[in-house]
This record gives C-alpha cells, structure tokens and sequence, in this order.
C-alpha cells in the first residue's frame, strides 16, 4: 500500500531503514493543489446537496447557489421523522443483505469445486459463469421481469433478491477462483492426510482462508445491490415494497415543488452507502486489485 | 489444480514441502486418468448446483428467452402467438430514434475513455507519490462511484435546471453569459452527461489504476531515478508501460459500461426527453419502447441489439486488445487437468 522511500544512493545493508525523504525534483506542492481542486470538485455537488437539504424553498429559488442564511434542520426532521425513508432503509438493508449472503454462499461452494475438483465439464461450467459477465441485467430485463412475475414473486423482495444473486455470481466466482487456488496443495493434502474429508476442508481450511477475497465479493454484492435501480424498478410497483433509490426517484418527482425537501431526502438516502464505503475502503480497493492481476 | 491421486506417505509430503516445488526427486507426481468417483459427484453437485440453478434461472434462461420474444409482437399477456421473424428487428435498424441512440452511445464510449482515461492516469500517479493525507484523498475521490446514481441523477439535475445552482453560481462570480441550458438545449447535453459520467466514475479508474502502479516493483523507477531519468521520463517510459494491462481492462469495463448505460439518463431526462435533448442510449430506448409502451417482444429485440452489439465490441476487443493480457488466465493452461 504506501511506497516505502529507499535513499537514491545506496546504503550498506547493515543500516536498516533509516528514512531519508527522497526528494523528488518535481515538487510535492503540486500533487497537493492537484488533489485538493479535484477533491472539490468531487465533493461539491454532494455538499449542494447536503448543504441544500438545510435551505429553505424560498432561499433556494433566490439564490440557487448560495449558502444557507439559517441553518435550517425542518428539512431533515421531516424526512427522519416520517415512516418512509426509514422504511425505504429497512427494505435496501433486507435486500442487500440477503443478496450478500446468498453471493458469498453460492460464489464459494461454486468456486470451491470450480478451483479444486478436477473433473470433465469443469473448464465448460466456469466458461458459462464467466460468460455471464457479457449478460447484464439490462439485456435480459424484460423476460427476467416475466420470470419473476411466473414466480410470484412481483412487489416483493424476493423477487429483486434472486435476480441480484445471479447475476453477481459471476463477478464473484471469478474473483474467487483464483483465490482458492491459490492455496496450496501442501495444505489440502496434509488435511487429507489426517483424516480430513473433502467437504470438511471447505468448511476448515477454505472458508477461513479465504475470507479476504469473500469480504470483497462481499462489499462489492451489497454497494450493487444497495444503489441498484432497474431490476427494483420494473419488480417493485408497490411503495410497501420500494427500495432506497426507488424512493429517492418517487420522492423526487412527488414533491418536484420542494427542492429542499428531496435535497434532505437524497442526503440522507446517501449516508448508509458512504458509511459503509468508509469502513471497508482498504476492502474494496484491495478487491479491485486483486480482480485487476486476478 | 488436481488432487494428487497416489497416496503421498507423510515422508513425501515433506519432501516436497522442503524442495523445490514440483522437482522431486521422486518420480514426477504421475496423474492417472481416473473417472470421478461418485462421491466426488456428489460433492460437486451439491456445491455447483444451487448456483448453477440460480444462474440459469435467473440469467442464461431470461437471455434466452429474449432471443425467442424478440421474433414476436407481442403485448406480454399470454403466451407469444404472433411471430414476425425478423420484422422488429429491421424495425429498429430503420428507426431514426434507434439510430441517434446508437450514436449516442457510440459518443458516450469515445468520450469516456478520452476524458475520463488521461485524468485518472495523472491523478493516480501524483496520489500514488508519498503523500500526506493519502489514504483521504483516495476515499474522498471514491465517493462519487460509491454514490447511487438516483441519488447522483437527482442532485445534478436539481443543480442543473436553468435556474439550478450552476448557473447561480456563474451568475455570481460573474459569467452570467455563460449559462445554459444545461440539460434541455441539445448541442449541450450529452456534454452535459458526460460531465457528470466523468464525475461519476473517474474515480473507479484511479483506483483500478492505483491498485495497478502499486503492483509495479519498486526497484524499477528507482534504478531509472539513479539513472538520471525525470519524474515524467520514468512514467512515461517506466509506469506507463507496465500499468498497460490495467489501462486495458480498465478500458474494457469503460466501453461496456457505456454502451449498457442507463440509470443516469432515465433518472435526469426521464423516459422522453432523453431523445429530444439528444442523451438517449440504446437502454433507455429499450425500456421506452419495451416496458413502457408495452411492446414486449419489440423490447426484447432491442434487447437482443444492444446485447450482440456489446457481445461483438468485447470480442473484438478480447481478441485484439486484450489477448496477450489474458492469456493463461481464462484459457488455463498449467493448472487445468
């Protein structure tokens, strides 16, 4: 992770790190202009919004850009205080969740066999999971939706819930696989040596071992499913039912008049997604890395 | 990999934990050809099949009946009777609506590799320099991805509107001549769009990139640094080079991403508008012209193009672009049997 500076001129090697800062000619000043004009300009349009949410209507048709002259919290309140978003939370979280557990669960028992069972069909079955990336949910929404709908499973969970899975398996097994093969032999065979079975291994040796890549596969599931919008939208007719950003959207054009209200709502609507992006950044980044030489 | 088929004593295991991998003195590990045991089915029924189940109920099977739905004209009550062949098909090829959302996101493809590409290569290698606050920094430019893209659409076109807070500010700080309408006038929106793309996901790339310059040896620039070479001489001849297969995956993603795109544009241009304000991509004229108007079996023919137009771009470009990269990698060659 950091770039660990050796001195340009060589040290004798009985003199462990002793940090000379590497000078380098085109200056650090620079980089850190750099990064602070785009950090604002990333963060700019997210503090419009935060920011927007404690205006007033009045306010923000007088002065669109302006800063608020009282902060005011009425916004906010309203939209905490109000059964819809905490519902439209429950209903993102019910949904995530399950996606994430069903993708880990499903991704390794598949990867498990696709990366350590050798047998005829293998290279076929891992050719179709990977194939599946070619197939997003876009192409295949129409009769996804009609599956769905034969199932009975229109305006419920359930429905979002299987489709999710699906079609993160393949992001998942082919983050997965090479992790698992990456485990030696030396291990299987010794745990076979002393008696143990090879579904006693997946449970002992490589659920644990693998951990790292599961919890990207993981976070990677649950930010998809969190922020998905197409499959809710077509599944989903029922507000009861209404995902996070479905109810951003509905709420959007319901009360088109009050900009300051959905400013408050699409920032609170926010805040999950960034909480749990902040907790495990060093996991996803580490997950895109390991994807990318995978 | 394979399980060893002789019963390796604990002598040899050790044997080859200590030497070398795979030079045992012994006779080279000999695999028999032997047909899976039943009980090895069995296990790998067990752990392929829910997934497997899952994967072609909910993914090979509705792609499939795309395919078949895209033959019919069909309204989605009942079973499809009223077969066309290929009549929607050359339905959509002659539609000028079609067409102009093919060019669009032909446009949005070029564009994002264009801008977003050269900007995230220089952000990750300053944020890839030692610096103070760095790990901040690549949090702070992730959060744009992390962010919904309702949550995305609807900020931007609050922000947008001709009396949205851009124009505020221009007015402001005194270039009230240059405001616009941003995403209604038609010369501007796809610019527009592709403002807010780049905003979106350009942090994706410096982190796919980030990911790849940490992978690059550091001996390699140092010895160039000793060598006399300039900071931009080593990455132009050092980093650039060696970051080349993450460029290209990176650039895979970017072009599927940008032929499939369509949350952005249904949640700022709505159903209609997108075609008129010129940002309409081949998705958003797929659930116009499917869902929402009730044409499934045209729908799902739409579906069919923009899926073969994805599927020949990421062939050719597997083929061509991506080949040396993944060699090894999807073909297996080693490990496998």
């Amino acid at each position: 992770m950091t770039l660990i500076t050796t001195p340009a001129v060589a040290l004798p090697p009985a003199n462990p790190p002793a940090p000379i800062k590497a000078t380098r000619r085109w200056g650090t000043p620079v980089a850190y202009v750099v990064a602070v004009l785009v950090i604002a300009l990333m963060l700019a349009p997210v503090l419009f919004i935060i920011i927007g949410g404690f205006r007033t209507n009045a306010q923000i048709t007088t002065d669109p850009a302006g800063w608020p002259s009282v902060w005011n919290i009425g916004n906010y309140l309203d939209v905490l205080t109000g059964g819809t978003f905490w519902r439209l939370v429950g209903n993102s979280l019910i949904a995530g969740l399950a996606t994430t557990f069903g993708v880990v669960l499903l991704g390794l028992m598949a990867s498990y066999v696709l990366a350590r069972y050798s047998f005829r069909g293998r290279g076929i079955l891992y050719a179709m999971f990977a194939a599946g990336l070619m197939f997003p949910m876009t192409v295949a929404i129409t009769p996804l939706y009609l599956v769905v709908k034969n199932l009975g499973l229109m305006n419920s969970l359930g429905g979002v819930i299987l489709p999710q899975i699906a079609f993160a398996l393949p992001t998942t097994i082919i983050i997965l696989v090479p992790f698992l093969r990456a485990i030696p032999d030396e291990i299987q065979e010794a745990a076979f040596i002393d008696g143990c079975s090879r579904l006693g291994f997946f449970w002992r040796m490589i659920v644990p071992l693998a951990m790292p890549g599961v919890i990207t596969v993981g976070i990677l599931a649950f930010i998809a499913s969190w922020n998905s919008y197409l499959l809710p939208l077509f599944i989903l007719n029922n507000d009861s039912v209404f995902t996070l950003p479905l109810g951003v959207a509905s709420f959007a054009s319901q009360y088109s008049v009050d900009t300051a209200k959905v400013l408050a709502f699409t920032s609170l609507s926010m805040i999950p997604a960034l909480v749990f992006f902040a907790l495990f950044e060093r996991r996803i980044v580490g997950g895109l890395t390991g994807a990318v030489k995978g | 990999m394979s399980v060893r088929e002789s019963t390796p004593t604990r002598l040899e295991v050790d044997l080859a934990n200590g030497g070398a991998r795979g030079t045992t003195p012994v006779a080279p590990p000999v695999r028999r050809r032997r047909r899976t045991p039943l009980a090895a089915k069995v296990e790998i029924a067990v752990l392929v099949g829910p997934a497997l189940i899952v994967f072609l109920g909910f993914v090979i099977f509705p792609v499939v009946m795309a395919a078949y739905y895209g033959f019919f004209s069909w309204q989605g009550y009942g079973p499809p009777t009223d077969f066309v062949g290929f009549r929607n098909y050359i339905t959509i090829i002659q539609d000028p609506t079609f067409q102009e959302a093919l060019s669009h996101n032909g446009i949005i493809v070029v564009l994002s590799l264009v801008l977003q590409g050269p900007v995230a290569i220089l952000l990750a290698l300053l944020l890839n320099r030692k610096l103070r606050g760095q790990s901040l920094i690549r949090v702070l430019i992730f959060v744009p991805y992390v962010i919904s893209e309702v949550v995305v659409g609807t900020g931007w076109s609050l922000m947008l509107q001709s009396n949205g807070a851009v124009n505020g500010l221009l007015e402001k700080v005194g270039l009230g001549a240059f405001t616009q309408e941003w995403l209604s006038n038609p010369d501007i929106a796809i610019w527009t769009l592709m403002v807010i793309i780049t905003w979106k996901y350009v942090g994706f790339a410096v982190i796919l990139f980030l990911a790849g310059l940490q992978g690059i040896p550091e001996e390699l620039p140092e010895a160039a640094a000793i060598d006399g070479a300039s900071f931009w001489q080593i990455q132009r001849h050092i980093t650039l080079p060696l970051l080349a297969p993450t460029l290209r995956i990176w650039a895979f993603l970017s072009i599927i991403g940008a032929l499939q795109l369509f949350d952005l544009v249904y949640i700022i241009w709505g159903q209609y508008i997108s075609s008129i304000a010129g940002t309409s991509t081949m998705a958003t004229y797929l659930v116009a012209n499917g869902r929402d108007s009730g044409n499934y079996g045209y729908g799902n023919a739409v579906a069919v193009v923009l899926f073969l137009i994805s599927l020949v771009v990421a062939l050719v470009y597997q083929r061509y672009v991506l080949r040396r990269d993944t060699e090894g990698a999807i073909t297996d060659k080693g490990t496998s049997k």
